[in-house]
């Protein structure tokens, strides 16, 4: 195990390093450059032996990643923002053709108008696809991340691919000592893929085929149960990384100070680190206040949202995206989890950092006490410059 | 009893959903009798997403993936890491692609893919339309054709804008090797593609596939029409290698165009001064071929 | 043929990958004329053959065209290409 100082994206680039990718196919977009260009590097040095796909879209990477895996390569590719909602069409196509590939996401909110900072819309966006999610909250987090989710879409009975991410800038491009696994205990924990259910160079079938209601609804299907043996199967592989590499991912919703909480804030990514250093503060003024992370938000965690709404405590769940005419992303999936919860907890969905606005401790104050003090309304988003329909040019601008 | 001029294995199954009298089906059958059982193609939407049958059948004595239209070239160079990658020598890997699919919804990987230099073959069966979805214009349309969103009527006289000249996209591009074929001369057809799988690098082929339907014959004469489309100068046959120009089928003495256009009722609504506009528009196409060939010679 | 593959695979429950041939289907029924194929104008020319989108006609051991029945859908290209003019295309009843 060696200790190195590195940014988010490097995480990433050494991660696929470690996983022995045969195949990287990406395509250049801020703030994922440096992990394609890290891996064009390891490549060209021969640190990496895989073949590097200079594809000419993002939409052309996933096509590449896809049809690698479907001969049995291991496949990487990296994203963000534009170049993930480009990629959309394919993501359904990785999950359909039961394709394994991972993919780091770099989470930079999306146009109109530009912006290059974090926000979660780009991912979250591809929710329905049918591809585990994961969200690091650091990039140690993301190097262990991605090894665990290439172990987990590999299994033959998962065969799904996940997505990384992880924010934009903060993670990306900011370095952390990040302890680097060594390369024999990463194949252990990493074994070659198996070939199941792949497309034989040397046997003339048809992966992807032309299907008739007869048939289409059973793939669907197939697909959902897949999702569902991804979480169980994940504490197993969470449990083989521990024993082998000697780090605890945390499951998917890792707690903190819940079981005595009046009000626990469910957060993602780098939110949760802001998040948890105002919980300490917060208790060191006798609030009895919690935190819950949601690393992985599919398959989502519903058993272990239940379980939180257990404690009694009301609930409010940080969105860094929205789901327009509804609400947050992540909080309309705690408030289903916790339909039929009985007593049902109060569950609000705060929007906040969209586009790079700081998620401060002072906002995540406000947030605690907005749920301990208020009834207010099940949406609030909680950053805003002005209160909604009070915004003046001189408001906005001034 | 003749000798065959093609290879007799077969690599297209029968029972496949071809319309009768495909030109497209044709294309796959010679091009795999070309290639041999050593090969992997990869398809995108297209008549022949339809054509190689549904789900769990499968037309193709070979592997086949299916990929999203736009995406065929990105799909072979994924395929052909992958072989690298895995060590598995020895493979052809084939983008067979629409016309709609490669000139104008694919014709972005289609260039990513010949840029960057993959070792792969992409053939474009054309049958001048988006016939999978029934008969709308495509890029590769040819002029004056009538298509369902170029209807002839009023002032309309069908599609008003000229083919697309994806042979003269894919020179630019300078790959080892690119050739028409037309599905009317196999054994051109398969000593090309026959060339093509001995090379290594990026490899396209430009096939006339007629339509029956969409063009508005009868299915008997599929062969007539693609006969008459390079025996009058409208589709000649040749290859580009290295960037040198040879034609493969040389007709000293064309037919005319409008025997061509006659056995077709996507063409029955044209003029005489509309034919004769279109023979121009060949003749002219011609010489510059033939510029294409001497200068290059 | 494609070496290794002495039969068919079972299509695997949950991925989409086809495994059957499509000869294990017939299209006989799209038919509305059939070839009917005259031996004594046949000149084995194997044209028919050659231009068959359908792999309907298969050449027996002296070379004359058998039609495969299950698969030929009628087009009708075969008579037309038939240089001696042996083949015709006969109304199905």
């Amino acid at each position: 195990m060696a200790r190195e100082v590195l940014s988010g994206d490097y995480a990433q680039s050494y991660a696929a390093k470690l996983a022995r990718v045969d195949v990287v196919a990406a395509y250049p977009i801020t703030p994922q450059t440096s992990i394609v260009e890290k891996l064009a590097d390891l490549v060209v040095t021969g640190a990496l032996r895989a073949q590097y796909i200079k594809v000419e879209s993002e939409h052309s990477a996933l096509q590449a990643c896809v049809s690698a895996s479907a001969l049995g390569a291991r496949a990487y590719t990296a994203t963000s923002s534009q170049g993930l909602l480009l990629m959309h069409e394919l993501l359904h196509w990785a999950s359909g053709m039961r394709t394994p590939v991972v993919m780091g996401v770099a989470n930079r909110a999306v146009a109109a108008p530009w912006s290059i900072d974090v926000d979660h819309a780009d991912s979250m966006s591809q929710r329905d696809t049918g591809w585990i999610q994961f969200y690091a909250e650091s990039n140690q987090e993301v190097l262990d991340t991605v090894l665990a989710a290439f172990r987990l879409s590999e299994d033959e009975a998962v065969r799904l691919p996940s997505m990384v991410a992880m924010d934009a800038f903060y993670l990306t491009h900011t370095v952390e000592p990040v302890d680097v696994p060594e390369q024999a205990d990463v194949d252990r924990f990493l074994p070659p893929r198996s070939k199941v259910g792949t497309l034989d160079p040397h046997r003339p079938t048809r992966l992807g085929s032309f299907t008739s209601p007869e048939h289409y609804t059973e793939f669907r299907h197939a697909v959902a149960s897949a999702s569902k043996a991804a979480a169980q199967l994940a504490p197993t592989v969470e449990e083989e990384y521990a024993r082998i590499v000697g780090r605890d991912l945390g499951g998917p919703l890792p707690r903190y100070l819940t079981d005595d909480a009046d009000a626990i804030l469910v957060t993602m990514g780098t939110a949760t680190t802001t998040a948890r250093s105002t919980v300490d503060a917060l208790r060191a003024e006798g609030r009895k206040v919690g935190l819950a992370k949601l690393r992985r938000f599919r398959p989502f965690p519903s058993e272990e949202v239940r379980a939180l709404g257990r404690t009694g405590a009301r609930i409010g769940v940080l969105d860094r995206s929205f789901t327009y005419g509804a609400a947050g992303a992540a909080a309309t999936e705690v408030m289903a989890a916790l339909y039929a919860a009985s007593p049902r907890p109060l569950v609000r969905s705060f929007v906040a950092g969209l586009g790079g606005r700081d998620i401060t401790p002072a906002l995540v104050r406000s947030l605690y006490r907005h749920l301990l003090e208020e009834e207010g309304p099940e949406v609030v988003w909680a950053d805003l410059k002005v209160p909604p329909g009070e915004a003046t040019a001189e408001a906005l601008h001034g | 009893m003749a000798k065959l001029t093609i290879p007799a294995e077969e690599l297209l199954r029968s029972g496949h959903s071809a319309c009768p009298g495909c030109g497209a089906a044709l294309a796959m059958r010679y091009v795999l009798k070309a290639l041999g059982p050593e090969t992997i193609v990869t398809v995108p939407a297209s008549c022949w997403t339809v054509i190689g049958t549904p789900y769990p059948t499968t037309a193709l004595d070979v592997p086949m993936l299916d990929n999203p239209i736009e995406a065929t070239g990105a799909s072979v160079s994924g395929l052909r890491a992958a072989l690298d990658a895995l060590g598995q020598k020895g493979l052809t890997v084939v983008g067979f692609a629409g016309d709609g699919g490669t000139v104008d919804i694919g014709l972005q990987s289609l260039s990513g893919m010949l840029e960057r230099g993959t070792d792969a073959i992409y053939v474009m069966y054309d049958n001048e339309a988006y016939m999978n979805t029934g008969i709308q214009r495509s890029g590769s349309t040819p002029s004056l054709a009538w298509t369902t969103t170029t209807p002839v009527g009023g002032a309309s006289r069908g599609k008003l804008e000229p083919k697309k000249d994806i042979m003269a996209i894919v020179a630019a591009h300078h790959p080892v090797y690119a050739a028409t074929g037309n599905i009317a001369f196999p054994e051109d057809l398969i000593k090309k593609v026959a060339k093509a799988k001995a090379l290594s690098g990026p490899r396209f082929f430009h096939v006339l596939a007629p339509c029956p339907p969409g063009w508005r014959y009868d299915a008997e004469r599929t062969i007539e029409v693609g006969r008459l489309a390079t025996d009058t100068h409208l589709f000649p046959l040749y290859e580009v290698e290295n960037d040198r120009y040879r034609i493969t089928r040389r007709i000293e003495r064309p037919k005319p165009v409008a025997d061509y256009l006659r056995l077709q009722g996507r063409f029955d609504h044209l003029r005489v001064e509309e034919v004769a506009s279109l023979q121009e528009a060949v003749e002219a196409r011609y010489r510059r071929l033939l510029a294409l060939e001497s200068a290059s010679a | 043929m494609t070496a290794g593959l002495a039969s068919p695979l079972p299509p695997p429950i949950d991925t989409p990958l086809a495994t059957v041939p499509s000869d294990t289907l017939t299209t006989a029924s799209w038919r509305t004329f059939r070839p009917v194929i005259d031996r004594g104008l046949c000149t084995r020319c194997n044209l028919c053959w050659k231009f068959c989108p359908d792999i309907a006609l298969e050449l027996d051991a002296e070379g004359y065209p058998v039609l495969r029945e299950a698969f030929c859908k009628g087009c009708g290209i075969c008579a037309v290409e038939c240089p001696p003019k042996a083949i015709v295309m006969e109304k199905e009843v």
